[in-house]
């Protein structure tokens, strides 16, 4: 071997490679610039959609929590409501409210004398004016035959043209509302007969074909049963189910399956559960469709593998130390789990059970499968009677062609939104408070 | 007495049963727990088990046999050419009653009258009976369990294997779970495959699922060649994994290897809520927002895009899974050894060349597998694709036309009326079908590539 | 093995007593490290170093686990950089050019002095892509027969070429313990470097491998300087020239392999080289 050749011939090439090296750099260079760029703008790009569909749907729906009222005088004319002189409660449930509305309606537009135009004029108020009224009424008895002010609820247009979201400058045929019923609304709004007030209506009933009477009680009440039932159902069995396989299965192929059929059935699409619950619960076992029970049971199938896998996580994240020392002093195998292992997992199956909740309480596929999307307008008041879940409220409303309702299925969403960023927050801060670093 | 109320009134039998237990054995004992077996809770404990499960048992049983008992007597009592229909129409006849007794059917017909009295009456008897006995069972096994109990009686190990059992059955739900999908969807798909060939449905062009409602109807026979779902699901997938996957993927190899501690702890939660958002909203936001946008847009450009397209559905449920893609892939970027990024630097690799030479190559398996759930979640995902993809089945693979897919069809085939024999109801199920077998092989093959890429760093 | 807090400091030595003994400079200086401290956040791991590297000789850093000789080293070629909360100051000098200076890039210092680690870490490519990894990278080779050339003179510089090479496109976590190291020994001189810094490069094979290691090395520096560090002082006392012992991140003594291993000047180094701590 000739060394002093070699030798020469690595150290020119030691030259050369530096020379080679620095001749590569500011490409090399400007292409590590340019992949971190990538990476920042794919960043950016995420939170940006996350801005423009929170911006969106908050843009569109605070306006749904105000609604237009319009303060009517009304005369409680005895010769109308109680012309038979009967003077009882009943009278007051069965009485001629739209006849009192018209004629306060008329004595605000006297000119309009035209059957069609009169009509109009009428539909300026909301058709659920009239049970304000009587609600009013059964609660003031005392204004029988009397005149008073009251703040009734304005038709959705109306309320759309005062929010500003009825464009007045398209064609007349293209609009939902007149040129003539535009000037009655301005001079109405000019006497200041129409305010924007709280929309109490949305929280406190349930649905409706008119977007200004529709709300969201029936929809959160038959979520409040639905999630009632999973939780009861999925609780339970999820941390036993975690409790077995982590503590006491033994390891053989069953366990391997069970291991896998779990995860699987975590990915499993959620449609598919409600085509179960469909064939299995309702078809079945007869149980009743559209109701908080069916749906509960669906969604707890759908949640268990959640519950069982971060039970299963939180219960690995418990040392061996703990469960020998209570081993070693004499504890069955069952009082080391229930009395030291579980208290210490506790928390972490709790975080893993509210998220599993929280997208229990946003799920509305499998549901649209047994029928909680009918059109229900009673607040549901147990758990076999037909209702929906807010979600499904949402898809229910997105699908509506009234401009009124799209400010009302944001508002939906936003209040839907609050529910899981408060569901999650006390996952995080339960995750945090209890987390423990062994 | 309705049942949640006689369950509740089960509970509390047993709270009185465990004192029941508990006292006895104390008596036994003397003073002495020592003298015990076990102690007194757990003799507390087995009272009250055998207070509740025999009755629970019971109501379980009264459960699964109350409604055909009952209807089948009710048929009984209906005149003889009520009782000779066929099984069909005896459902909705039995139906009738029902609702007449609920109130919701209106006025009751005549000649059901006496059925629906009857009904009324044996409802009543059923529900009566139920308590008596569940509650005598309950006091029964109380008393019974008392009665067993000795100094050397071994409550504590029969507490625990009943406890042992009840875990076990819990864990079991899971592959009942999945025993149930099997075969509900099988089931159906077999009577619809009956109905249709199987060829016809995997490899038909034309799917038009409007059935005439009553046999008389002429109307278009229907037809089942769910191709066009199968493409349509395709292209929707496609488009939102085209957007996911190089923004979820860049994201979290810039929150993994560039990004700051503070960054990355504020950018990578804000991140995740886009997984946690309810598919229900985006669907809004795709019909309300993006696919109006992407119809303007392309009107600017002379496009004729239509107001139901691909590109909208696709787009938005590509934002829905990039968190699924970024946490994932973030998750195997960060189980690469730091030996392997040590390598590369003490080369000379700047961060960018380690990264995409060393770091995604090893990654890659994970990272595939990542891909692959986030491809089955796509292809499952429903309300995006009801509320902002079209009916209309298209064969196309033109992203600006209105396709339809799976799920949507079996949404709609399955909302609304149903007749639970029609084609057009099975068909959901086979497509139902389809749509399990497709994404449990997805699922599967990630799973299985995941763990395997796990067990290689660990 | 014990925590550097367990490390007794003889009574009859205060801290100030803790200065480097020896002759720290040599005459033909490579690498020339002055006044070097080095923090992780609050710990302050390496303090007040002062070392030179000679052309072409082997220098041992050899000290108790947990004494910052892994950091020392990696300091050389700016390895810390990655770690997050990692502060070096002081000057080091690379043949007389200061590499923390301002416009200098990590890269073409890190191809100037490579490095090898304690646990053989090929990548999860073929053996050939390993060692062609860094040339091509830098552009070494204008074109695949040169790359070939390089990728063969580099393993068999590394003494593996006969072994695996009808295996070139299998892959390189396929190999033992010792032909992975090796290979990782190629693909660090595959790139040319003029100082190759090794650390603990023996701790993970069995004693054929690390003779095979240890020959390799004493081939290697005809025509490289090296930095080694290592916890076998037989190891040391076979391959290096010079040795410095570290000790709580201080350098204590410095000199002639030989003389330290015979007759340390240091109590300190006299106590770990008779085996009562380390
Ligand atoms: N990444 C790090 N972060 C914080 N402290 C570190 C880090 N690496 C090493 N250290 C600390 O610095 C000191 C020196 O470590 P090291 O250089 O690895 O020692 P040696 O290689 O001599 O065993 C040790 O006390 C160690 O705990
Ligand atoms: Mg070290």
């Amino acid at each position: 071997m000739s060394n002093q050749k070699e030798d020469s011939k690595y150290s020119n090439q030691g030259i050369r490679t530096h020379q080679l090296v620095k001749a590569g750099l500011p490409r090399r260079r400007a292409k590590e610039n340019r992949f971190k760029a990538y990476g920042l703008i794919c960043i950016v790009a995420g939170l940006g959609f996350l801005v423009i569909l929170f911006g969106n749907i908050i843009s569109h729906a605070w306006s749904a929590f105000e609604q237009t009222y319009i303060a009517l005088d009304v005369t409680f004319d005895e010769s109308i409501i109680d012309p038979e002189g009967r003077h009882d409660l009943e009278t007051l449930t069965t009485a001629d409210y739209p006849a009192l509305l018209k004629k306060s309606m008329s004595a605000l537009f006297p000119e309009v004398k035209e059957r069609q135009q009169k009509r109009s004029l009428n539909g300026i108020l909301s058709s659920g004016a009239p049970y304000e009224l009587q609600r009013f009424l059964q609660q003031h008895p005392a204004l029988l035959g009397k005149t008073e002010r009251v703040w009734l609820p304005v038709d959705d247009d109306v309320d759309m043209l005062v929010k500003s979201q009825i464009d007045r400058t398209v064609g007349e045929a293209d609009r939902r509302l007149k040129d003539f019923q535009i000037a009655w609304i301005d001079k109405l709004i000019a006497d200041g007969r129409l305010e924007k007030r709280f929309n109490k209506q949305f929280f406190a009933s349930g649905d409706s074909r008119e977007p200004e009477l529709a709300g969201i009680r029936g929809a959160l009440m038959g979520s409040l049963f639905t999630l009632l039932v999973t939780a009861v159902l999925s609780l339970p069995v999820g941390v036993a189910s975690a409790i077995y396989l982590e503590e006491f299965a033994p390891s053989n192929r069953w366990t391997d399956i069970i291991e896998v059929n779990i995860n699987n059935l975590a990915a499993v699409p959620s449609i598919v559960f409600g085509l179960l619950g469909l064939a299995v619960f309702i078809n079945f076992f007869g149980l009743p469709r559209s109701s908080p029970l069916v749906g509960g049971l669906v969604l707890t199938l759908m949640t268990l593998p959640v519950i069982i896998i971060a039970g299963r996580s939180a219960l690995k994240s418990v040392p061996p130390s703990i469960r020998e020392a209570a081993l070693g002093i004499g504890a069955s195998q069952m009082q080391t789990v229930f009395h030291h292992v579980l208290p210490l997992a506790m928390p972490g199956m709790l975080t893993g059970a509210i998220i599993g909740m929280a997208r229990a309480l946003g799920e509305s596929a499998p549901l649209l499968m047994i029928g909680m999307v009918a059109f229900i307008v009673d607040v549901p008041g147990s758990l076999t009677e037909p209702s929906t879940v807010l979600p499904v409220q949402i898809y229910l409303w997105a699908d509506s062609s009234e401009r009124g309702f799209v400010e009302r299925t944001s508002a939906a969403i936003l209040v839907l939104l609050a529910f899981l960023i408060t569901m999650n927050g006390l996952a995080i801060y339960l995750r945090k408070r209890y987390e423990r670093r062994w | 007495m309705q049942k949640s109320t006689l369950l509740l009134l089960l509970l509390l039998i047993s709270v009185y049963a465990f004192h029941v237990g508990q006292k006895r054995s104390q008596e036994i004992a003397q003073g002495k727990i020592k003298n015990l077996h076990s102690l007194p809770k757990y003799y507390g404990y087995y009272t009250a088990l055998w207070a509740f499960l025999p009755a629970l048992l019971l109501l379980f049983i009264w459960l699964g046999f109350e409604s055909p008992v009952i209807n089948h007597s009710v048929i009984e009592t209906l005149p003889e050419e009520s009782r000779s229909l066929s099984n069909d129409l005896k459902g909705l006849l039995i139906n009738d009653i029902h609702n007449s007794l609920s109130g919701s059917a209106g006025e009751t017909k005549p000649e059901l009258k006496a059925a629906v009295e009857y009904l009324r009456d044996l409802k009543i008897w059923s529900n009566w009976l139920l308590s008596f006995l569940a509650v005598s069972f309950a006091f029964m096994g109380m008393y019974f369990a008392r009665s067993r109990i000795r100094q050397g009686h071994r409550a504590r190990n029969q507490v625990e294997k009943t406890v042992m059992w009840f875990l076990l059955g819990s864990s079991l739900i899971a592959i009942l779970t999945t025993v149930g999908i099997v075969l509900s969807v099988l089931f159906e798909s077999i009577r619809f495959f009956g109905k249709i060939p199987l060829s016809e449905f995997l490899f038909g062009l034309q799917w038009s699922p409007q059935i005439a409602m009553r046999s008389d109807q002429v109307a278009s026979a229907g037809a089942f060649g769910a191709v066009p779902l199968f493409t349509g699901t395709l292209l929707i997938s496609s488009i939102a994994l085209i957007v996911a996957v190089p923004i979820g993927l860049m994201s979290a190899i810039y929150l993994a290897e560039y990004a700051s501690l503070g960054f990355r702890s504020v950018a990578k939660p804000l991140l995740e809520i886009l997984a946690g958002i309810p598919t229900v909203v985006y669907g809004f936001f795709a019909a309300l927002t993006v696919a109006p946008f992407i119809r303007g847009l392309g009107a600017d450009f002379g496009l004729d895009v239509s107001s139901e397209s691909a590109l909208a559905a696709g787009l938005v449920m590509g934002i829905m899974i990039i968190p699924f893609v970024s946490s994932l892939s973030d998750d195997f970027i960060n189980a690469v050894p730091q030996s392997l990024r040590d390598g590369a630097y003490a080369l000379g690799a700047t961060q960018s060349e380690t990264i995409r030479q060393v770091v995604i190559p090893a990654a890659l398996p994970g990272i595939v597998g990542g891909i692959l759930l986030a491809a089955s979640r796509a292809i499952g995902e429903t309300m995006i694709v009801v509320m902002a993809a079209g009916l209309a089945a298209n064969l196309t693979a033109n992203p600006l036309e209105a396709v339809t897919t799976v799920t949507t069809q079996i949404v709609t085939l399955l909302v609304g009326d149903q007749e639970f024999d029609s084609p057009k109801t099975l068909a959901a199920f086979a497509l139902g079908l389809v749509l399990f077998l497709a994404t449990l092989v997805l699922n599967i093959l990630a799973l299985h590539i995941v763990r395997k890429y796990r067990e290689q760093y660990e | 093995m014990r925590q550097p807090e367990n490390i007794p400091i003889p009574a009859s030595f205060s801290r100030d007593q803790l200065q480097t003994v020896g002759d720290i400079f040599v005459e033909n200086p490579r690498i020339q490290c002055r006044n070097v401290d080095v923090y992780y956040g609050e710990k302050h791991a390496i303090q007040d170093v002062n070392l030179d590297v000679g052309r072409n000789e082997v220098i041992a850093l050899i000290g108790p686990s947990g004494c910052g000789k892994s950091t020392f080293l990696r300091c050389l070629n700016r390895m810390n950089d990655t770690i997050l909360g990692c502060r070096v100051n002081g000057e080091i000098k690379l043949d007389g050019l200061d590499i923390y200076a301002d416009g200098l890039d990590v890269v073409t210092l890190r191809a100037q002095v490579g490095m090898v680690f304690q646990k053989p870490n090929p990548f999860p490519k073929s053996i050939f892509e390993n060692v062609a990894y860094g040339p091509r990278i830098h552009g070494l080779a204008s074109d695949k027969f040169e790359l070939e050339e390089i990728v063969e003179k580099s393993l068999r510089r590394a003494g593996l070429w006969d072994e695996i090479k009808d295996y070139l496109r299998h892959p390189g976590t396929g190999l033992s313990g010792g032909q992975q190291q090796r290979l990782c020994i190629a693909r660090t001189i595959a790139v040319n470097p003029e100082v190759i810094l090794m650390d603990e490069p023996c701790s993970a094979l069995d004693p054929i491998a690390t003779a095979k290691i240890e020959q390799l090395i004493d081939d290697l520096r005809e025509d490289y300087t090296i930095a080694i560090v290592t916890h076998s002082m037989q190891q040391a006392a076979r391959v290096s020239q010079r040795t410095a012992y570290f000790h709580l991140g201080k350098v204590i003594e410095v000199g002639d392999t030989a003389l330290i291993f015979t007759n340390p000047r240091h109590q300190l180094t006299e106590d770990y080289i008779t085996g009562r701590f380390g």
